[in-house]
């Protein structure tokens, strides 16, 4: 009798197990970022965008290999790389294939060597990092692996094209660095003091300094400095509450000149700067939001407002990431097999619906895409951030940036 | 010389801000030797319930309303929550406000979302009221200067020249013999552990707009408020706002100067090694004072308990 019961149950398992097999599995996708601590609302804004945007370009059409739907899987990693690899090994247990984070380089760069090792070790269950903010130049160089695909553009090629719209200000006669003390921070610092040198060798850098991540109170004595050293203008890679931090209390002090960023958009940046930061802040930034670059795009947006009337698309390069993803899923016949998913991203053109096409660099895993520089106005915002009437317009356009920039990536395939 | 008397007025502020935190804190726990771990949240439902009400009222409504409610909270607090906790011992009342300071920021994250939120400085503080050399002072930062100097003469003023004061005192130190001469001693509890919640809640209103308004502004005040209070000397009033003022101005000078170990090495007669980024003492050869300045009240404060347990000001071993 007992041994019927236990018999009939292992036989109720299987059918259980295999009815669930027989059903078309969810693409799961492991997204890992902060969600809690000072950097929540970046993390959490990205996560909303993901979301969304498996659902509305993926599920909404049917998904990929007829029916399996895009499903994204949310960790908070408290912007710790120690707990990134916690979260990552719960990631790989739950049989996710693909990991997703943007939020801290720092991070990225402790991710990125995890993954190598457990593909490397484990070929059953490897996994693709799908990198979409993280821009430390050496994730694509140095320590480039076949896993690591980074759909941002690094920091020096923002740089790059960010130091093009200083250098043509001939008002700017001196500048000063500032950021977070990390591995982006240094990266954007380097690549100012480099992209400068050779552009316009008179500018003077009078400022070049790195403050602790996440943790300044108030950013006053910085904002004196900068002052003090007489500054035309300012350079930061800041983002998050470092960013809003900085930018308010060098306004609110006396600074007049402008400020070029790389992330001050969005996550209630936008909403706090206002009317203080009008035609001062510029930031470098994938995608064009105003105006919009196709009508693919205004659709999208508007159905994301519909779901979100407060949350922004400040990351658009996030539907690139998904759009990308299923695209190589359909070209490679299945989403369980990375390395095969791995080879169809690899060279990859890729309409982007905000504007131009965007290109896989096989050499390095560095995805090659329009630059804007943008300005934080009210004037022709159709689509403003933080519901504030004030968002990004873009200024200047550059085409497939940094194309033939160099590599120093050896990349090992498997 | 002009930037010194800007970095002096820059510490001010920033001292005082974290006097009126630590000024509440102090009291709180040398009445009840309760450390409040959820009191730098009560500083951000102050700028939260602020926010809320400059919407509707406009900044000096919230001004006055939200610290009235942030107290009253607190209070509710005291009476419903900690009295309840207190009879089994402290380290009960330790978890008990350490929940509470979770729950609390979750439940500013739920209500109001993660990001920061646009609370400005009002219409009629919002110029510069001097400028030194070119560094322009904000109004709103000369506001702030007398707003907490006239609470720290209100709080002196009531605790030594009046009734309700001594009372408070007497059962800071002899909470039987108070409520042995008929005196309430729990509501005196109740009251203190309201006014200075009330205080935090002060000090969020006038410090969301400079500081911007965000869930984790608790969490990066929290710790720096206890080193003030360990530094100051428990239960002293005068302690907290020279400890204040002191990691103020020291964390102000350390960032707005760049001081380097190499130089401070190299005066000491040491030479520094070649090549650098091959030594194994690069990270301090390469350190510079904005880089610690945020550790500096914390290396103050561990010399404090080694030199002089009991604080700068505190009368009774801590």
């Amino acid at each position: 009798m007992k041994k019927s019961l236990k018999l009939g149950l292992g036989a109720a398992l299987a059918v259980a197990l295999s009815a669930a097999s027989g059903f078309a599995e969810n693409v799961k996708i492991a997204f890992i970022d902060p969600l809690s601590g000072p950097f929540a609302s970046t993390g959490t804004n990205g996560l909303h965008q993901y979301e969304f945007a498996a659902d509305y370009m993926v599920n909404q059409n049917g998904g990929v290999l007829d029916g399996r739907n895009f499903e994204i899987v949310a960790f908070d990693n408290k912007i710790s790389p120690k707990e990134s690899l916690i979260q990552l090994q719960v990631a790989i247990d739950q049989g996710i294939r693909y990991i997703a984070q943007g939020n801290s380089s720092g991070v990225a760069n402790a991710l990125t060597d995890a993954i190598d090792k457990h593909n490397r070790r484990n070929p059953d269950s490897r996994v693709l990092f799908l990198n979409y903010a993280a821009v430390d130049p050496a994730l694509t160089n140095d320590k480039c692996n076949f896993w690591h695909f980074r759909f941002d553009a690094n920091a020096d090629i923002k740089m790059d094209a960010l130091t093009d719209v200083i250098v043509a200000n001939e008002d700017i006669k001196k500048v000063y660095i500032i950021g977070q003390d990390y591995s982006f921070g240094k990266a954007v610092a380097a690549a100012a003091t480099k992209f400068l040198g050779e552009k316009r060798p008179d500018i003077e850098i009078v400022g070049n300094e790195l403050h602790p991540i996440g943790k300044v109170k108030d950013f006053t004595p910085y904002s004196r400095k900068i002052n003090a050293s007489g500054a035309d203008a300012v350079i930061t890679g800041n983002w998050g509450a470092d960013m809003l931090g900085l930018g308010k209390s060098v306004i609110e002090n006396g600074f007049e000149g402008p400020i070029y960023t790389y992330y001050a958009a969005g996550s209630g940046i936008t909403a706090a700067f206002g009317d203080t930061g009008k035609g001062r802040i510029r930031l470098i930034s994938q995608g064009g939001i105003n105006p919009i670059a196709s009508e693919e795009a205004r659709a999208a947006y508007n159905a994301f407002k519909e779901k979100y009337p407060e949350g922004n698309i400040d990351q658009s390069r996030i539907f690139n990431v998904i759009g990308m993803l299923a695209q190589a899923i359909e070209g490679a016949g299945t989403a369980d097999d990375v390395v095969e998913v791995a080879k169809q991203l690899e060279g990859m053109e890729y309409e982007s619906m905000w504007g131009g096409k965007v290109f896989m660099r096989p050499q390095d895993h560095q995805l090659i895409q329009d630059m804007n520089v943008g300005v934080h106005t009210d004037e022709n915002i159709e689509f403003d951030y933080d519901t504030s009437g004030y968002g990004i317009l873009t200024e200047s356009t550059i085409e497939m940036a940094s194309m033939d920039s160099a590599t120093t990536c050896k990349m090992r395939r498997p | 010389m002009d930037l010194i008397l800007v970095n002096l007025i820059d510490g001010l502020v920033t001292g005082l801000l974290l006097f009126m935190l630590s000024a509440g804190l102090t009291l709180i726990f040398s009445m009840m030797g309760v450390l409040n771990f959820a009191h730098a949240s009560f500083y951000m439902l102050g700028a939260y319930f602020a926010y809320q009400i400059s919407i509707y009222l406009g900044f000096w409504m919230g001004l006055l309303i939200a610290p009235l409610v942030v107290g009253v909270l607190g209070a509710g607090v005291e009476r419903y929550g900690l009295r309840r906790v207190h009879q089994y011992g402290h380290v009960p009342e330790l978890i008990f406000t350490f929940g509470l300071a979770l729950l609390i920021e979750e439940l500013v994250q739920f209500i109001w979302g993660k990001n920061a939120m646009p609370y400005e400085a009002p219409e009629s503080l919002q110029f510069t009221a001097f400028s030194i050399a070119g560094n322009s002072i904000p109004a709103f930062k000369v506001f702030m200067i007398f707003t907490s100097v006239l609470i720290f003469i209100g709080l002196l003023y009531v605790l030594t020249r009046t009734r309700v004061g001594m009372i408070i005192q007497a059962a800071l130190s002899y909470p039987r013999t108070v409520e042995a001469l008929g005196h309430n001693v729990p509501l005196i509890f109740m009251g203190v552990f309201g006014v200075g919640t009330a205080l935090a809640g002060v000090a969020g209103v006038i410090a969301g707009p400079v500081l911007s308004t965000f869930p984790g502004m608790a969490f990066v005040l929290g710790s720096i408020v206890f080193v003030t209070i360990v530094i100051g000397g428990l239960g002293s009033l005068w302690g907290a706002l020279v400890a204040s003022l002191l990691i103020g101005w020291i964390t102000t000078f350390a960032k707005a100067y760049n001081l380097r170990m190499e130089d401070l090495l190299t005066t000491l007669g040491f030479t520094k090694p070649e090549p650098i980024w091959d030594s194994a003492w690069r990270d301090l050869w390469t350190l510079t004072s904005p880089q610690i300045a945020d550790i500096l009240p914390y290396i103050l404060m561990v010399l404090i308990l080694i030199f002089r347990p009991y604080g700068l000001f505190g009368k009774r071993d801590a």
